[in-house]
């Protein structure tokens, strides 16, 4: 190792050459190494510069939250043995289209830096980057050792920067591609994986489109022996599924195909034979196009099953309700509102372990009304479900009393992110704002790390949530608050807050300046729609240099409106590569 | 030419002078698809405006003509405020008491609606040109031609239930609660980003609509094919897959189930075991009585009695579902006896 050449001690007195000797780096750095929490490793770093470094020479992971925070350069200056990077690019709300497109947080540079001073780069873990075919196949030929791809929200790519990777990536363990903006042409890229390649332990392509080459695919499952996650697109059938299930007796997770077939009552005993031989699947998914008729195939393996995804998957309460008598081990559950209450009733009254509830609603723009889940739904599920700590719940309408009653039946929550799909409305049956439900759940929960806030809402919402929210890192909040005092609270009152997102609300410039020292001590903060001056985005980004200060304008609005912000704190100075849209004040 | 006496206007109405106008652009229609949306539009927004004086109709949701117009603002908020002394099991954006008079308008001016399309669709089933014929025969492969007017005739139809046909579907979500104080720019009928909804969520949900409006293109046996269904005095619609059944029993049972908590007058939601027995069998009777008729509206815009033709014919043609009253159906058997000969 290199150390004792890098090292450059100043010299110390007697007393403190002692101290060091007894400890050497060496054993600092195998006793650090041992640390894998990101949290920890800051903490550690912290201590004294002889930490300090040896913190930096043993970590061989990196999470950049923001990949603006920070630079290539510096990354790999003070790091120099990463072998896994998890990066994250956009401000989430691109998700939501809120964000120009060409708005950066493209891979490639980092690539490029990577490829000279981590070229044992072993996994790569990116979120809302931008990246391109050719940074995939730059990636595909630079990194001998690179083992794992997860791509999630990422956009810019075809499936023939997936082929380069197929093709050239010799170590490949993981290869997870999850809703991106992907083109997908052709199915071909599957092929790509040479004959001799049987590293492969996970892979999803549940998300892309295009046909495969499933005599390809069966192939390769049958000669991947420590294939462990198999989640396929809706072109695999199901007597396809069937003859993979087969090869891969080890499974843990499943997606499946299309479960949808003509078919015969022979093949559906099959269907269940194949299921039965996976022992070992705990996570399923997939289900796209699930005819009630061939669920109950799947019954048996529904035992051992601890989580199971049917967000995309619009099943009815009754199927759905049946199903789910044979899931009593559950802890993680994504439906789809399709189910209505009557099916949550069911998680409730099967699903005893349930942690986490996520449910999607099926016709989110659909001008008519369609029923969905109501809160009814919701409080069934927390008397049934004590241990509920994480709920995304998408749903038409919901009372304050709900609300309280969910969470005095699940005190625990850390993530509580409701979105009452109507901007703006009250409590359906007594026509008051939802001040209540939160203040309830803030006054509740402890824990809460992560809060999506929905429906009509005064400044009160927020003067609860800056007094009791004490370990709150993310808060969402969309057409609610009444004056800059909601957002104030917030800022003042939230110690741990890290992420702050606002869109359509009607705080101002008094508001965002009110948090001038706090942004520092946050990874970033959105506004977006709300009443904030470019002006007043000067100033800010006048008084604090290490923060970022970008605006984004929209077309034909006043000049002096900041119609889009998004600041956040950056040891690496403005960017360099915003598009025009995009102003760095 | 028209035999039926204009009695019944399109709001019920023994006098009107804006139906005539309608009907005529309707048969305008007929004869080409040359009858631009234009020329529709603007005598449909006559007959609204009339329709809003009379009647206080509107589009779903929506509340009396006093309200402002943006398309479900008046949803939300204080708005709904007196209309909320009802069960619990109404939803608080859709107050019965409006809703109701919209359905029962609904159906006075579908009915009429229907009978003014007769006028120029049954009639001219008989004595139709050759361009007609060309389009009856080819009923289950639409052209662009026949869009448009199929586009046109529904809008007649369905104005009243939902301006807009299934498959056009835009992000039509209200902007914000005119009674908030909020600073968004002014205020936009459709609001980007909401629901916060991944993309990728929301293109592979619609590309599942796309299938269904695709699905008579031959693609038998993939894909689903989700129809609404709604039932005149329920408060909400439902969806239901074609695909899972393969006759009309399974169908109507189905249906059944759905909707047993709907009898006549009575909105409940809750359904006891007990009840939901009861109220079952009490809604077969009603459907196979008098009482319900069990209605789809086709690829053409039509409103046809579901049962007339086979299964599979059905399930490629049926864009929608209604349990319509009985007394409001009367006209529509003749009439798809007369499609089903044309077909044949």
């Amino acid at each position: 190792m290199e150390s004792e050449s890098k090292r450059k001690k100043e010299s110390p007195n007697t007393a403190e050459l002692a101290v060091t000797a007894s400890f050497p780096d060496e054993v600092l750095e195998i006793v650090l190494s041992l640390l894998t929490s990101h949290r920890d490793r800051s903490s550690v770093s912290l201590v004294c510069k002889d930490w300090y470094h040896a913190e930096r020479w043993s970590r061989t992971q990196v999470f950049i939250g923001n990949c603006y925070s920070v630079s290539p350069e510096i990354l790999t200056r003070r790091f120099p043995n990463i072998r896994s990077v998890t990066l994250k690019g956009k401000p989430r709300f691109s998700d939501f289209n809120l964000v120009p497109p060409n708005w950066g947080a493209d891979i490639h540079a980092w690539l490029v830096a990577f490829a000279a001073k981590y070229p044992f780069l072993e996994e790569l873990r990116l979120k809302r980057m931008a990246v391109s075919d050719e940074s995939l196949e730059f990636l595909a030929s630079n990194f001998p050792n690179f083992k794992l791809l997860s791509l999630l929200s990422c956009d810019g790519f075809s499936t023939d920067g997936l082929a380069a990777i197929a093709t050239h990536c010799k170590n490949l363990t993981e290869l997870d591609i999850q809703e991106n903006g992907i083109e997908d042409s052709s199915g071909s890229w599957l092929s790509c994986f040479p004959e001799s390649f049987t590293s492969l332990e996970v892979l999803n392509f549940a998300n892309l489109t295009s046909e495969v080459n499933t005599d390809a695919l069966e192939r390769l499952v049958s000669r991947c022996k420590s294939l462990k996650v198999l989640k396929v697109n809706k072109s695999i059938s199901l007597e396809q599924l069937q003859r993979l299930l087969f090869r891969a007796p080890q499974l843990e997770e499943l997606g499946t195909g299309s479960f949808l077939q003509d078919l015969t009552a022979r093949p559906y005993a099959d269907l269940e034979s194949a299921f039965n031989n996976c022992k070992n699947i705990h996570t399923l998914s997939g289900l796209w196009e699930a005819v009630p008729l061939y669920l109950p195939a799947l019954y048996n393996s529904c035992a051992n099953l601890t989580f199971l995804n049917l967000s995309y998957t619009a099943l009815q309460s009754g199927e759905f309700a049946k199903l789910v008598v044979h899931c009593p081990r559950l802890r993680r559950l994504w439906v789809l509102d399709t189910v209505e209450d009557k099916g949550l009733e069911a998680v409730g009254s099967n699903c005893p372990l349930l942690e986490e509830l996520r449910v999607f609603p099926a016709d989110p723009f659909d001008e008519e009304i369609i029923h969905g889940v109501t809160e009814e739904g919701f409080v069934a599920v927390s008397f049934g479900c004590r241990r509920l700590h994480y709920v995304l719940y998408f749903c038409w309408q919901m009372t304050n009393a709900a609300v309280a009653t969910i969470v005095q039946n699940c005190p625990n929550f850390t993530h509580f992110r409701l979105c009452i799909m109507t901007p703006g409305l009250p409590d359906y049956l007594t026509n008051e704002p939802m001040d209540e439900a939160f203040g309830a759940v803030v006054k509740t929960c402890s824990k809460l790390q992560r809060l999506s806030v929905s429906g009509l809402l005064t400044d009160l919402t927020f003067e609860y949530i800056g007094k009791y929210a004490k370990n709150l890192e993310t808060l969402s909040v969309a057409f609610a608050g009444r004056s800059d005092r909601g957002m104030q609270c917030v800022l003042e009152g939230c110690p741990k807050l890290r992420k702050l997102e606002i869109r359509d609300c009607p705080f101002g410039n008094e508001a965002l300046l009110s948090g001038l020292e706090k942004y520092e001590s946050m990874r970033s903060l959105w506004m977006s729609a709300c009443n904030v001056t470019m002006n007043a985005c000067r100033r800010l980004a006048k008084q604090m240099p290490r923060l970022n200060v970008e605006v984004m304008k929209e077309d034909g609005s006043d000049d002096s409106q900041a119609d889009k912000v998004y600041i956040y704190r950056t040891v690496a100075g403005p960017r360099r590569d915003a598009p025009p849209s995009v102003l760095t004040l | 030419m028209s035999t039926t006496p204009l009695e019944h206007d399109y709001i019920g109405l023994s006098e009107s002078s804006s139906v005539p106008r309608s009907s005529d652009k309707l048969s305008y229609s007929s004869s080409s698809s040359s009858c631009t949306e234009e020329n529709y539009t603007s005598s449909n927004k006559a007959c609204l405006n009339f329709k809003e004086t009379e009647l206080r109709l509107g589009l779903p949701g929506s509340q009396s003509p006093g309200r402002k117009p943006s398309h479900g603002l008046s949803l939300f908020g204080k708005d709904i405020e007196n209309n909320n002394s009802n069960s619990n099991n109404t939803n608080g954006y859709a107050a019965p008491s409006p809703l109701k008079s919209l359905v029962s308008g609904a159906k006075r001016g579908f009915s009429d609606a229907l009978d003014g399309a007769s006028r120029n669709w049954g009639l001219s089933i008989n004595g139709k040109p050759d361009a007609e014929l060309g389009k009856g025969a080819v009923l289950y492969s639409p052209r662009g031609g026949l869009d448009d007017k199929c586009k046109i005739v529904k809008e007649v139809d369905v104005l009243p239930l939902s301006p807009k046909p299934v498959q056009e579907k835009k992000n039509q979500v209200p902007a914000l609660n005119e009674n908030e104080p909020t600073s968004a720019p002014a205020a936009k009928a459709q609001v980007v980003g909401w629901p916060p909804i991944r993309s990728f969520r929301k293109n592979t949900m619609a590309s599942n609509l796309v299938k269904n409006n695709d699905a008579a293109e031959g693609k038998s046996g993939s894909g689903c094919l989700y129809v609404k269904v709604s039932m005149d005095g329920a408060p909400y619609l439902r969806k239901v897959d074609l695909k899972i059944y393969s006759n009309y029993m399974e169908l109507s049972s189905a249906l059944e189930k759905m909707f047993s908590c709907f009898t006549i007058g009575q909105c409940d939601s809750h359904g006891l075991p007990g009840q939901d027995g009861l109220s079952e069998s009490r809604l077969m009777d009603l459907l196979h009585g008098s009482e319900y008729v069990l209605t789809y509206e086709d690829r053409d815009g039509d409103w046809m009695l579901v049962g007339d033709v086979p299964w599979d014919m059905f399930t490629e043609t049926c864009r929608r579902l209604r349990i319509m009253k009985g007394s409001e159906a009367i006209g529509l058997a003749p009439r798809a006896m007369e499609k089903c000969k044309n077909r044949t």
